[in-house]
């Protein structure tokens, strides 16, 4: 037991640098992820400076309702594209190869969440790095949870969408069901504008989905607000998700003909 | 080196259940070349998909390399290598670095050295760094068998090793498969579509069809069990084809004797020994002929007579 596990750790090392070898490679992933973030703020966050006033968008300034969404989107969207790499390692016959190893086969899905959840995590850092440049005031201890909520939201989204991937396995088949998935979820999440400004229908129906507790969550915690129901539903919605998520995907790769 | 029994697998799907494979049994020795020959959809692939791990049997057991494939799969990997017919390399990433990592997760002693010894038998020297997408289909492929063999198996995997080579890609490619027994003792499992392939390269062969072994053998005891030799005679004058036919038909080394045009084609066993006594026969019978020619028999004949079709025509 001992051993295995400290097998499933080097290998999702290994497994780890040569994803992030990959995304270093690649020139625009590089600039176009650093970039992705700031536009969001840029672009749209001027909209939300005059909705302050109306009534529902919640305590704070436009930026602490805003940075957090954003957050949030950057885990579902980020992540959520993260098994169109393993569809080209599926066709290129990577998967296959790395199968036939002894490596452990869930370092082999965790080395690669391991590396989105990187990518995810700097852009993260950049995104609040530039909002508070833009004018963002919160505090530093919730601005570390937001981070928090967006790392584990990302392990738990990446895994998903390499599940997605595996039972796909072609992009024709993948990209429509992730957007089907996707665009839904984060309507209903709030990220862009809170769900508090919903009418009363659209707000029940987004408290089925997970990512609106977690943006809940995120808001509070921009706000400096941490002994609030909003945190400790966030806090249980995210771990909950990850706990399955995580199973869900080693399950899926531990499968003999995955 | 691999031990397997009553080895099958069924696929469940919408419309029902496939069997792939329906109970194969195969033995490959140490240091031994052994050709997998059949259509596609015969259970080439679903065979070496089980025998490497990838696809757990639904009945039967094998012994691979020395590890039970149920009980210890994670043994059967550490011991052989494995090279997938499209290869296992991401176009961007250097060859360099695909060999680093593989020798990582085989936990090979002395990578560096390992990795530049073997990229100088197989003539990859230089290209370490280069992308794996820049490299030639000749140069992918010896990079792919590099890497089913930086852990030194006793057993390598190969399917469909040259399929898309050109012709000097793949002599050269045999050359290193040949190498690999002679300098390493290595036992190789290949599939293969291509007959001569398998006659220039194989100690032995199996010839899988629906899903079941149909023939086993080294290349010239296949070929003299199920085909014979074919000769072909051609007479001076076309009337003398019928009594050409009846004059050599008794003869003990004729198994099947047709007419054809002005002409007999005859399937003859051992047809170099039998050739004098054939010749004398035609002679008696008073039939003058204007030439001969005598062939062996091809694995495609072997194929045809097993299986009934010709192997082009069934991939």
């Amino acid at each position: 037991m001992q051993m295995s596990f400290t097998r499933t750790m080097s290998d999702t090392r290994l497994i780890f640098l040569r994803y992030l070898r990959q995304t270093l490679r690649s020139k625009v992933a590089v600039v176009f992820g650093a970039l992705q973030p700031l536009l969001y703020l840029v672009l749209f966050g001027p909209l939300l400076s005059d909705l302050v006033q109306v009534r529902g968008f919640g305590a704070g300034g436009a930026w602490q309702v805003f940075v957090p969404g954003v957050l949030i989107q950057l885990a579902l969207f980020g992540a959520g594209f993260a098994g169109f790499g393993l569809i080209a390692d599926l066709r290129s016959g990577v998967v296959e190869r790395l199968r036939v190893t002894p490596a452990s086969r869930t370092a082999l899905l965790l080395g690669r969440v391991l590396r989105d959840t990187v990518v995810v995590a700097l852009q993260g850092v950049l995104l609040v790095g530039a909002g508070l440049a833009l004018g963002l005031r919160a505090p530093a201890g919730g601005i570390a949870v937001g981070l928090l909520f967006v790392v584990s939201l990302a392990v738990s989204v990446a895994s998903l969408s390499y599940v997605l991937a595996l039972r796909t396995r072609t992009e024709d088949a993948f990209a429509p069901l992730l957007s089907a998935v996707t665009l839904p979820l984060m309507l209903l999440s709030g990220i862009l504008l809170p769900m508090s400004l919903a009418p009363g229908w659209l707000d029940v129906v987004s408290r089925f989905t997970p990512f609106r507790y977690v943006v809940d969550a995120a808001r509070a915690a921009f706000l400096g607000d941490y002994a609030t129901a909003a945190v400790a539903e966030g806090t249980l919605v995210a771990v909950v998700l990850l706990v399955v998520s995580v199973t869900l995907g080693a399950r899926c790769f531990r499968r003999e003909n995955a | 080196m691999i031990d397997a029994r009553g080895l099958a697998r069924t696929f469940t799907t919408g419309h029902g259940t496939v069997e792939a494979v329906r109970g194969v049994d195969l033995a490959v020795a140490p240091g031994e070349i052994v050709g997998f020959l059949g259509p596609n959809g015969a259970g080439k692939t679903t065979t070496l998909r089980m025998l490497t791990t990838l696809l757990a049997p639904t009945a039967g057991t094998a012994a691979v390399a020395g590890c039970d494939l149920r009980g210890d799969p994670a043994g059967v990997r550490r011991r052989i290598g494995y090279v997938a017919q499209g290869g296992g390399t991401d176009p961007a990433v250097p060859a360099g670095e695909e060999l680093d990592l593989q020798a990582r997760l085989y936990g090979v002693p002395g990578r560096g050295e390992r990795i530049a010894a073997l990229c100088a038998r197989l003539n990859l020297r230089g290209l370490e760094a280069r992308p794996a997408g820049s490299l030639s289909g000749g140069q992918r492929r010896r990079l792919d068998i590099a890497l089913g063999l930086v852990h030194r198996p006793p057993l390598l995997f190969l399917d469909e090793p040259t399929t898309g080579l050109d012709p000097q890609s793949r002599g050269d490619l045999w050359d290193h498969i040949r190498a690999l027994r002679e300098q390493d003792g290595t036992a190789v499992f290949l599939t293969t579509h291509y007959l001569d392939e398998a006659d220039a390269l194989c100690d032995r062969l199996l010839i899988i069809d629906g899903g079941r072994i149909v023939a086993e053998g080294t290349p010239a005891e296949l070929k003299r069990r199920v085909a014979g030799d074919v000769l072909t005679l051609e007479l001076a004058d076309a009337s003398g084809a019928e009594p050409a036919r009846r004059a050599l038909s008794p003869h003990p080394a004729v198994r099947e004797a047709t007419v054809t045009g002005r002409g007999v084609r005859l399937t003859v066993e051992d047809g170099e020994k039998a050739l004098m006594s054939l010749i004398r026969a035609l002679d008696g019978a008073g039939v003058e002929l204007a030439s001969l020619s005598l062939s062996r028999p091809t694995l495609d004949d072997v194929f045809r007579t097993v299986t009934g079709r010709s192997l082009r025509d069934a991939a």
